[in-house]
């Protein structure tokens, strides 16, 4: 039988040189978006495969992983990508934000300030953010290459027009470096502001549309908006029940069937560090830990 | 009191776990081997080996043994290992001319060179359950003739030397074949992309698409001109030695459809065709992507596109089965940021809404006083 041998983090070092090729493009052109010749990973498309790709080609022996889903290190394919590293890499991991060289990322950017050296890669399912208006991918690259984006002011202000507010609450599109209209990944608004002149550089990949792009570090990024109605953030007006942020995301927690909530940091590091330096909230109990098991 | 609501690792594990023993059933009944796969469920292992871009038996066996009997699981297996093989180079273009035939039908001419052969087909058999198959019988032995050495040209180029039939497009030997699983795809798309993308299309999402141009959307009179089933000889290139080696041979479907002519002015009127190739006995495969092939050669003839499967981006992006359910699948992940974010909006537009309504409604309340 054909037994399988793989290379340093999975990909083969051609596959990684033509993605890091691709990297390079896009940072030269932020906010384009670079096709590039995705591979079929060992988990599924849509389950970021483009992040992990990303990851593969820019990761090196002495990186240290971070992997965060809805903010949280302990979420199932977080822990199943980092473990795909840990593995194939055999690279160091980490959940301390502070800590990570590279942090791939599903949805969140983390609350702590990201700093220079760093890399934070999203996984992106649609790269397109003019996919929803117009389907066709020669349309919508005709439009980027024109700079056309009139159709994207007009659903928005649609929105404002039939609900009174921009109702668009998560992938809300931005504009980077005063040119390319770009999709920041299915990351809610409240997250947006974090891209702007950030220190880290960010790179997004989407493996089943086979697209990569990138904001180099210190680039200008502005959530589309109107001088009327001024792009706003969300976040869910109660400090975070264990740890008494009142800055953080915050997920919500069903606790009972009588309609009761708690509120709690969608940034599990942040929210550890937070109750590590004596901050206390509502419910503060011990945080959920992984129980050891051997 | 906040408990665990997010995943863990020890939960993947015995997940995993779980999986393992579900996959292997009743352990007091015998396990499968690959050869019984291979060897019993061989057009299910055909349709892995197509839809998975791999010619292994033995490994799509094993994928679909893995996958509990899934083909797009068992496809998705194949697909990610292919993806970490080395690339030697292309092997010259099999010539199905000379292919050992072992079934070959056409349903445009009554007799042709060769003769039909019906070969191991479904084709005329009655839907009936046979329940000696549930004890487990010895078949009759197959019924055997003289080889015939008569040579069996295609049904397409005994109609092409009458000019009946657009030729096949001739491309230059030195041109490299495109490979979407290399370069990334861009539209318009040419024709031999178009056809490994149908090549690795989900056998059913096809099939789907060449029936509704039977229905009316997108019409294009198909004739099955020829399907044919047998092993071609492989060859490649070394360029150490100078002349083409032997790799070894394939089982392929062939199918060519025969279609609605077109003319002009300056062109005599001729049938045009539709392609259909893959791995194995794929008959409902090769005949579904021979109709879809046809469709999508629309803008090529100049027809008018104005149904599903002469859509080029439309087909293309959503025919492979192993992007599709991945991205259908991913649904299952946590979304609860993004939902956290809707949910403030709603709440937020129902309280402006319920505001507004008790707005409005004293003064109504007057007039209809």
């Amino acid at each position: 039988m054909n037994a399988p041998v793989y290379n340093f983090a999975y990909l083969d070092e051609q596959t990684k040189r033509m993605i890091r090729r691709a990297i390079l493009k896009a940072i030269a052109i932020p906010g384009y978006q670079v096709p590039f010749a995705s591979r079929e990973m060992p988990m599924p498309y849509g389950w970021g495969t483009g992040g992990v790709q990303v990851t593969a080609a820019i990761l090196g022996p002495a990186d240290v992983l971070k992997v965060i889903d809805q903010g949280s290190d302990d979420t199932t394919n977080a822990i199943s990508i980092r473990k795909f590293f840990a593995r194939t890499a055999g690279v160091a991991t980490t959940t301390a934000t502070a800590d990570a060289t590279v942090i791939q990322t599903r949805h969140r950017i983390p609350e702590a300030p990201l700093h220079g050296g760093q890399v934070l890669v999203y996984q992106v399912p649609i790269p397109e953010p003019l996919r929803f208006l117009e389907p066709r991918e020669t349309e919508t690259r005709r439009m980027h290459a024109l700079g056309e984006y009139g159709l994207m002011h007009v659903k928005l202000y649609e929105d404002i027009a039939r609900f009174g507010h921009i109702a668009t609450s998560y992938a809300y599109p931005v504009k980077v470096n005063a040119r390319y209209v770009m999709d920041p990944s299915p990351t809610p608004k409240f997250d947006n502001p974090k891209m702007d002149n950030c220190p880290a550089l960010q790179l997004f990949g989407a493996g089943r549309e086979k697209r990569i792009y990138a904001i180099p570090p210190y680039t200008s990024v502005v959530s589309l908006d109107f001088e009327d109605h001024p792009f706003t953030r969300y976040r869910f007006d109660a400090p975070c029940a264990l740890c008494g942020a009142d800055d953080s995301y915050l997920d919500e927690i069903v606790t009972d069937d009588q309609g009761s909530r708690m509120f709690v940091c969608s940034d599990t590091d942040y929210c550890e560090n937070r109750q590590a330096q004596g901050h206390r909230g509502s419910e503060s109990a011990a945080p959920h830990k992984e129980r050891p098991h051997g | 009191m906040y408990v665990a609501v997010k995943g863990g690792e020890r939960a993947i594990e015995n997940a995993h776990r779980l999986l393992a023993h579900e996959r292997r059933g009743d352990c007091d009944v015998p396990e499968l081997s690959l050869a019984q796969i291979s060897g019993q469920l061989s057009l299910g292992v055909d349709r892995i080996m197509t839809e998975g871009s791999l010619y292994d038996r033995e490994l799509a066996a094993l994928a679909l043994k893995q996958a509990r009997g899934d083909m797009i699981e068992a496809i998705f297996l194949i697909r990610a290992f292919r993806a970490t093989l080395p690339r030697f180079g292309a092997t010259e273009p099999v010539d199905t001319g000379q292919m050992r035939v072992r079934r070959r039908i056409s349903s445009t001419f009554k007799d042709i060179p060769g003769g039909q052969i019906l070969g191991p087909t479904f084709d005329y058999t009655h839907r009936l359950l046979d329940p000696r198959l549930a004890e487990g019988s010895e078949p009759e032995a197959p019924a055997t003739a003289e080889a015939s050495a008569a040579t069996m040209p295609r049904v397409t180029d005994i109609l092409g030397r009458d000019g009946l039939i657009e030729p096949s497009p001739q491309v230059d030997a030195d041109s490299a074949v495109g490979d979407l699983t290399r370069e990334p795809l861009s539209f318009p798309a040419d024709r031999d992309l178009r056809l490994q993308n149908l090549a690795r299309a989900d056998e059913g999402f096809l099939l789907a698409l060449g029936y509704s141009t039977q229905r009316g959307y997108g019409r294009s009179h198909p004739f099955a001109g020829e399907i044919r089933l047998g092993e071609v000889e492989v060859e490649f290139m070394a360029e150490d030695v100078g002349f083409a080696v032997p790799l070894g041979a394939v089982t392929l479907t062939e199918c060519q459809m025969v279609n609605q002519f077109k003319g002009s002015a300056t062109e005599a009127p001729c049938f045009t065709r539709g392609y259909g190739l893959a791995f194995g006995q794929s008959e409902r495969k090769t005949m579904s992507m021979a109709l879809v092939d046809r469709s999508l050669r629309a803008r090529e003839l100049g027809e008018e596109i104005i149904a599903p499967a002469q859509d080029e981006e439309f087909v293309m992006s959503h025919s492979d089965n192993v992007q599709a359910t991945g991205f259908v699948e991913h649904l299952k992940l946590p979304h609860y940021v993004d939902f956290q974010s809707e949910l403030g909006l709603l709440r937020k537009l129902r309280k402006e809404f319920s505001e507004a309504a008790t707005d409005t409604a004293a003064p109504m309340q007057e007039a209809a006083e």
